[in-house]
């Protein structure tokens, strides 16, 4: 069961239950649907990039997930505010790491509160969940951004 | 009903069609013993896929270890041999769905498969622009997109029979949409994603009275009850051997003889030809006709003895049993307020889609799992019918002949307890 609790630790329902910028942004320039067709979980990330400095204003987001991906959301949008385009590009990857539990590891001190989410590798059908705000974020950042999806 | 019966009293009993145990049931199926998380395995994902009993693994096992050779051409002992058992699976199928000849039964890789060859052969022939084909709001996406891809290439439009709200089609809805425009109607016998029995007899008779063909897709009946593709009158009938305790990879298309003989081929090749020569080809009669090259041969004979094992137990019996499984099943979920039930039809299979208030489908399942109780929790592959619900998701508990009434309760016990994480 330790291995559950993990999974559905306490920040994790606590994210899941009030997830931080969960809302349309009216300032955003930027947005991409994210969609697992696996499960039918379905996210819209709505970004407001200073174009000129390459910088994350604002993040919000909406759609509806499993308290996996919720959290992940959550959590992901409440770690961008004021982090360049190739910052939040290396952050992606360090939470890829952590996620896939690659052999070169996450940089645990880049991760910080992220690391909370860790558990989620213990569940491979599972982290598709906690991925998809990330794969939505990058869709978002490009500038042709298309609905994009974790298959 | 008791588990005391010797082995030896149990043959017969199991004959006589009566009732049967399920815990002496269970014995036949080895993956059933196991623990998973450290918990007894309790397996309610019967409508993805079935366990097989041991009869199944030793037909397989005897295949392949003493009767492997290639059917319809080697002239020695083992073809010949081979050739015979593939030969007496068709036997069977066509007995155990009351066929009228052996060969109107077409072995294929699954539903999917037999449905997409219904589509491309008869459908390609048959459906010109400005024909309708009907389907309905609960259908599996097999039996969706194939009529989409026909409705596309030939100009005809595709209609789509409602439901209401307790799950069920409506059939005044369906009486209006036939027309002599219609030309095929395809509808799965049981929902998948809700258990709703669907009034197949009746919807092709209807259909016959404008001129239709009726295509059935009977992937979620024939592990539940007793199928007549007689009695029912439909055309086309399909279903998968590995829902009804078979391998994998095999699958069985019925047609009506005069349909088939009619109905240009699917895959072309070996197998399937008279003769061939570079001006000209002509083909096999049925059911050789659609079943080019080396087809899956352990696969058929499995699913033939898998139709031996279920048809020893006894169909009704099986629909008995289950039905106050479902009523077991039902009963103990819907104790638990936070428990949806989606899909309360009048005729209903063994499976229980709900939803649980405060938590995600896939955190239900996760949860379930970790008790032990695998589960299926997702869009089933049926996406509009979701979207006709206002739902991302259920969860979905499908029942077998060999789960128990202590099983039904270790689910709503599991349920529960996915309540309490997240509390």
């Amino acid at each position: 069961m330790s291995d559950l609790r993990e999974l559905y630790q306490e920040v994790i329902l606590d994210h899941s239950r009030r997830p931080q910028n969960f809302r349309k942004l009216a300032t955003a320039n930027r947005r991409a649907e994210g969609y697992n067709p696996l499960c039918g979980d379905q996210i819209t990330i709505y970004v407001e990039l200073d174009d000129k400095n390459d910088i994350v204003r604002d993040v919000g987001f909406e759609g509806s997930g499993c308290a996996s991906s919720k959290a992940a959301g959550s959590m992901m949008t409440a770690s961008l505010k004021g982090r360049t385009k190739a910052e939040t590009q290396e952050l992606f990857q360090q939470v890829h790491a952590m996620l896939m539990g690659s052999s070169s590891g996450a940089d645990t001190e880049k991760l910080g509160k992220l690391m909370v989410l860790a558990g989620v590798r213990e569940f491979p059908s599972r982290v598709k969940c906690a991925t998809l705000c990330w794969h939505a974020l990058a869709a978002a950042l490009k500038r042709d951004a298309v609905q994009i999806s974790t298959e | 009903m008791s588990s005391a019966l010797s082995t030896a009293n149990l043959k017969g009993w199991r004959r006589s069609g009566m009732a049967f145990d399920p815990d002496d049931v269970r014995k036949d199926f080895p993956i059933l013993g196991q623990r998973v998380h450290g918990k007894p395995l309790v397996y309610l994902d019967n409508a993805a896929t079935t366990q097989k009993p041991q009869a199944v693994l030793d037909a397989l096992n005897y295949y392949y270890r003493a009767g492997n050779a290639n059917v319809h051409r080697g002239i020695h002992l083992l073809s010949e041999r081979a050739t015979t058992q593939y030969e007496g699976a068709r036997a069977k199928v066509k007995h155990f769905i009351n066929a009228s000849h052996n060969d109107e039964i077409i072995f294929v890789r699954g539903t999917t498969e037999a449905i997409n060859l219904v589509a491309q052969t008869y459908g390609r022939k048959s459906v010109k622009a400005g024909d309708e084909i009907v389907i309905s709001t609960m259908e599996h996406h097999s039996n969706i997109v194939p009529w989409q891809i026909l409705c596309e290439e030939s100009g005809a439009m595709l209609r789509v029979i409602p439901i209401n709200d307790a799950g069920e089609l409506v059939i005044d809805e369906y009486k209006k949409i036939l027309t002599e425009r219609t030309r095929i109607v395809a509808i799965t016998h049981v929902s998948n994603a809700l258990g709703t029995i669907n009034p197949v007899k009746e919807m092709a008779e209807l259909a016959h009275q404008w001129g239709a063909v009726v295509v059935v897709d009977g992937a979620q009946a024939v592990p539940h009850m007793a199928v007549d593709v007689k009695e029912l009158a439909c055309d086309f009938y399909a279903f998968s051997g590995h829902k009804l305790f078979g391998p994998t990879g095999v699958g069985v298309l019925y047609g009506r003889a005069a349909l088939l003989e009619a109905m240009p081929p699917y895959q072309t090749g070996g197998s399937m030809i008279n003769s061939v020569s570079f001006e000209r080809t002509t083909y096999s009669a049925p059911p050789q006709k659609f079943e080019a090259g080396t087809p899956n041969i352990a696969g058929v004979i499995g699913l033939g003895a898998a139709i031996d094992y279920v048809s020893e137990i006894g169909m009704e019996a099986i629909s008995r049993y289950e039905h106050e499984l479902l009523m077991h099943a039902t009963e103990a979920l819907s104790a638990i307020k936070e428990v949806r039930i989606i899909g309360d039809a009048r005729k209903k299979a063994c499976l229980i889609s709900f939803v649980l208030a405060g938590v995600h489908p896939h955190d239900v399942g996760t949860i379930l799992d970790h008790e032990g109780v695998a589960t299926r929790s997702g869009h089933h592959c049926a996406m509009p019918l979701m979207a006709r619900l206002g739902l991302p998701a259920t969860v979905r508990a499908s029942l077998a002949f060999y789960n128990t009434k202590e099983e039904a309760e270790a689910l709503a016990r599991a349920v529960l307890r996915a309540l309490e994480v997240f509390r």
